[in-house]
């Protein structure tokens, strides 16, 4: 899971050739704007079918916990 | 659930009429560079916007163009229009409604039900909803649906979070009762735990207007603007519109035993592309049926709906019959769907002020 989510979100965020570790705090990128944001909300509502709601979205950090969030919404479904 | 099926109801026609004024995002400084803008435009799909700019324009001029436009190429007689609905969240005044000046100034009957309809982006749902329940018992026979938003005004021009996003229409949809017409399916649904998400914070009467309503803030960096302009939470939106907008489809789908695959088109609420495709991906429909006005005139509020199928689908309208859903969401937060037939529509080209 963490390693096709990374390479998701780095094409999301068309960073590809940079290195993103689950540790990160992804809105420190230079490439994270609102933008990117509803891309990201996007791309996480196509491939695992879960909606993050603004709230919580706002308050995840790093991509491990945007990780871990997708998957405790999975298996709450 | 807030099902409605409502027969004995038939659309004739709809027109639209937009500022002749263009606001051109290619050229829009808010957006940062070259670069910042392509990627916008490609996200949201918005290139142009016709805006009132300050032209002192109301919504109330651009519907009733529309309006006469309507009437007169349906050939309808005003004396025969009892009932006038006006939806908007631009009107005239603060009082009188602005239903009754439109009463007056299309020159219909005294003998006329008027009436205004405070609602956005969900506007031309609710507001066909509203008017085929009004005519489907037959008193009254023919009704007039207007609507729209010169919603630029609402928009600080120093807000990038908004000011790229929106264009001004008013739109005209003539609705009248024939005994025995199949009518039209609603869905619609409501959540008021997300009133601020679009918010014009002063100027009603829970916080009147002050001095401290013109005060321009930076609220972050690109979004300058004051108390009587409009905020905009774009990512509580954008994830209320990919929920709410698809799971209203379905339901209408399921209750009403309709194969979205035997639709000619879907037409959702302007918002921007990337929203809209991401609810056509959900609703599994193919983008052919998805009819776009986004790039010609942005998000136009309540008038998106009939703007767009003027736009791009006025031919597929005029002759022959066609299925279709119309689907919006927005502003308070509210939304639904609509299933409807046309069979030859009256069409009017799109008009300008």
């Amino acid at each position: 899971m963490t390693e096709r989510f990374i390479q998701l979100f780095k094409e999301t965020l068309e960073m590809e050739d940079k290195d993103v570790q689950p540790s990160d705090a992804f809105r420190e990128y230079e490439e994270w704007d609102s933008l990117g944001q509803l891309s990201l909300i996007a791309m996480i509502d196509e491939e695992y079918d879960v909606v993050i709601e603004g709230k919580p979205f706002m308050e995840i950090k790093t991509i491990g916990e945007l990780i871990k969030t997708i998957e405790q919404l999975k298996s709450a479904l | 659930m807030a099902f409605q099926e409502i027969k004995n109801v038939v659309i004739r026609g709809m027109a639209a009429c937009v500022p002749e004024h263009v606001e051109d995002n290619r050229q829009q400084p808010l957006l940062g560079s070259a670069e910042d803008i392509a990627r916008f435009i490609e996200n949201t799909s918005i290139i142009r916007r016709h805006t009132v700019g300050n032209s002192g324009i109301c919504t109330s001029d651009l519907c009733f163009t529309a309006a006469q436009q309507l009437i007169n190429e349906l050939g309808w007689q005003k004396a025969e229009i009892d009932c006038l609905l006006f939806v908007t969240q631009t009107p005239d005044y603060q009082l009188p409604s602005t239903a009754c000046i439109l009463q007056e100034r299309l020159g219909l009957p005294t003998e006329c039900f008027a009436m205004q309809i405070s609602l956005g982006c969900s506007g031309w749902v609710y507001g066909l909803s509203t008017i085929a329940s009004l005519i489907c018992n037959g008193q009254f026979k023919k009704g007039l649906l207007l609507v729209g938003d010169t919603v630029t005004v609402t928009k600080s021009p120093l807000d990038k979070s908004t000011f790229p996003l929106f264009g001004d229409a008013g739109t005209a949809t003539a609705i009248e009762f024939e005994e025995g017409a199949a009518g039209i399916k609603v869905h619609t649904g409501t959540d008021g735990r997300g009133y601020d998400a679009i918010i014009i914070k002063d100027g009603g009467y829970r916080h009147p207007f002050s001095e401290s309503s013109l005060q321009m803030q930076e609220r972050e960096t690109g979004i300058v603007r004051n108390n009587l302009q409009s905020y905009l939470n774009g990512t509580d939106v954008f994830i209320f519109g990919i929920t709410r907008a698809p799971q209203s489809i379905k339901a209408l789908a399921q209750r009403f035993n309709i194969d979205l695959q035997e639709l000619d088109y879907v037409v959702f609420h302007q918002a921007n592309k990337m929203m809209t495709e991401q609810i056509r991906k959900k609703i599994k429909v193919a983008p052919e049926k998805i009819p776009y006005s986004l790039s010609e005139y942005g998000n136009t509020s309540s008038a998106s709906i009939p703007l767009t199928m003027l736009t791009a689908l006025k031919e597929q309208l005029t002759h022959g019959k066609q299925k279709l859903i119309g689907c919006a969401f927005g502003v308070g937060l509210s939304w639904g769907s609509v299933y409807f037939e046309t069979e030859n529509l009256c069409c009017p080209s799109i008009l300008y002020l």
